[in-house]
Formats: C-alpha cells, sequence, structure tokens
C-alpha cells in the first residue's frame, strides 16, 4: 500500500475526490453524460463514421439517417448492476445519449452498414449516386 | 475512502519498442466497486482486443495498459493506469475479462477480511 506516505495524504485524497465528483456532476449537467466520441472521414465512394460506445447493447443502437445527409446515433449505456455492491468510484458515463452530425456528402440510406465490435461502433454509408464523383468523357469532333 | 485507486502518475509519454510513433496514451475511465466478497474494475477500452492488454501486479500495484492499434485519422492509443491495490486483494486470484470494448478486473478480497456469519447456538 502507498497510502499516507506523507502527511497530506488524507487531506490529498479528499480534494482529488471532490474534485473528481465536481467534475462528474459537471459530465452531468452538461449532457454529455454518454456522448460518444464521433469520427467522420469520406473517400469517393463513401462517407465512413466511428464512435467509441464501450459496453453497449448493440440491439439498443438506433442508427438513423434523414434527408440524405444527417446521421443520428442513439443509445443507452447501462451502469453496472452488481448485487450487494458500493460504489468506490464512478467514471464510466451512463444513460441516453444522442449524436448528431451531418454528413459531407448525401448517402444511400438504404445501404447503409453498421458494426459493432469491441466497443466500437463502425459506419460505412455509401454515397448517393448523385453525390459521386462523374467522370465526364469529352469527345473531339 | 478506498485506497484500491489512485490518480496516475504522469503516464508514460510514449511507449517503447511498438514502432508506433505518435501513439497517444490517455487514462481510461473506470469504475469501481466493492462487494463482501471483491473488489470490481471496470474500465472502458475501446477499440482494443483482448491480446492487446496487459495487466500486470507488482508491489501492491495494479498496471492495465491496453493497446490499440491506430485508425484513418487517429493515431495508435495506449490505454494506461495504475491502481494502489489493498493489501486485503488476494492478488494471486485476480481475473479479468474484456467485451465489448469494458475490461472487468475481478480482485477478490482475502479470507480474512470477508465478513463472516457466525451462527448463534442456542
Amino acid at each position: 500500500m502507498t497510502v499516507n506516505r506523507h502527511p497530506f495524504g488524507a487531506l490529498w485524497q479528499e480534494f482529488n475526490q471532490v474534485q473528481d465528483e465536481f467534475t462528474q456532476w459537471l459530465n452531468r449537467a452538461s449532457g454529455a453524460a454518454a456522448a460518444a466520441p464521433l469520427s467522420v472521414w469520406e473517400d469517393e465512394h463513401a462517407v465512413y463514421a466511428e464512435a467509441d460506445l464501450p459496453g453497449v447493447d448493440p440491439a439498443k443502437l438506433e442508427v438513423t439517417v434523414t434527408e440524405g445527409n444527417q446521421l443520428t446515433v442513439q443509445g443507452e449505456r447501462t451502469p453496472p448492476e452488481v448485487a450487494g455492491a458500493a460504489w468506490v468510484r464512478q467514471e464510466r458515463p451512463f444513460g441516453r445519449f444522442t449524436r448528431a452530425v451531418g454528413l459531407p456528402a448525401l448517402v444511400d440510406a438504404d445501404k447503409v452498414e453498421a458494426k459493432y465490435a469491441d466497443g466500437v461502433l463502425r459506419l460505412t454509408l455509401p454515397k448517393h449516386e448523385a453525390a459521386k464523383p462523374r467522370k465526364i468523357a469529352v469527345r473531339g469532333e | 475512502m478506498s485506497t484500491l485507486v489512485r490518480r496516475p502518475e504522469a503516464a508514460p509519454a510514449a511507449v517503447n519498442g511498438t514502432g508506433e510513433e505518435q501513439a497517444v496514451t490517455l487514462t481510461p475511465r473506470v469504475d469501481v466497486l466493492e462487494t463482501e466478497n471483491e473488489f470490481l474494475v471496470l474500465a472502458d477500452l475501446p477499440g482494443v482486443k483482448p491480446d492487446q492488454v496487459d495487466i500486470r501486479f507488482e508491489k501492491g500495484e495494479m498496471s492495465v495498459h491496453g493497446r490499440r492499434p491506430g485508425g484513418r485519422d487517429r493515431a495508435a492509443t495506449h490505454y494506461h493506469r495504475v491502481f494502489a491495490v489493498a493489501e486485503t486483494v488476494a492478488a494471486d486470484r485476480i481475473t479479468a475479462d474484456l467485451k465489448a470494448g469494458v475490461l472487468t478486473v475481478k480482485l477478490p478480497k482475502v479470507e480474512a477480511v470477508k465478513p463472516k456469519r457466525i451462527a448463534v447456538t442456542g
């Protein structure tokens, strides 16, 4: 054990705890509790999105595309339920979350692929034909 | 106040020998729960596979290290956190599993500190 090696040990721990609780409260209050970081990038063919959602039941994830380019990811992170357990520390966010982003191109909502593995949601959103680059053949006379 | 968790001191800025440049080191968020028989540590390690997790127990400290390969527009990530573990934990019986990016470490308590029910005879 490496605690209380110096006289302020206990006090320092108290301070840390207060700080942790403050951070926790701040996270909840700002609604960012369970908000997932979301990355979006694109190539010629598709728009890709990736979100870190550890410990989420994929069956409860809802991915929707509206108006061709509005992506919404909704879900819920549940707190661990252990019978008779007392919290020592609580940092992992829980609760319902919604992330909405505008995509950089129109996508084909019917062909969206969503995979959830290792706590990461990966989306492939093929671009709508109208949004794909087109090669125009130039004819000579 | 439990001594199971401690704020990590400065995490190693770069992990040597991995050949990954610009790897980012993050402190994973954890939940810690205590029951009569054990402590439970849950850590968010999104994108990390079970064979990429290294848990060590030494001199009363448990270190958790997870590696997440880099992706497009994202550097490789190292998740690193050190916990001071009380002497009441049976270090040789610590177990861990990783599911859906959440690492669960079970730290059973030594028999001596478990609450005992004393039978009363009449």
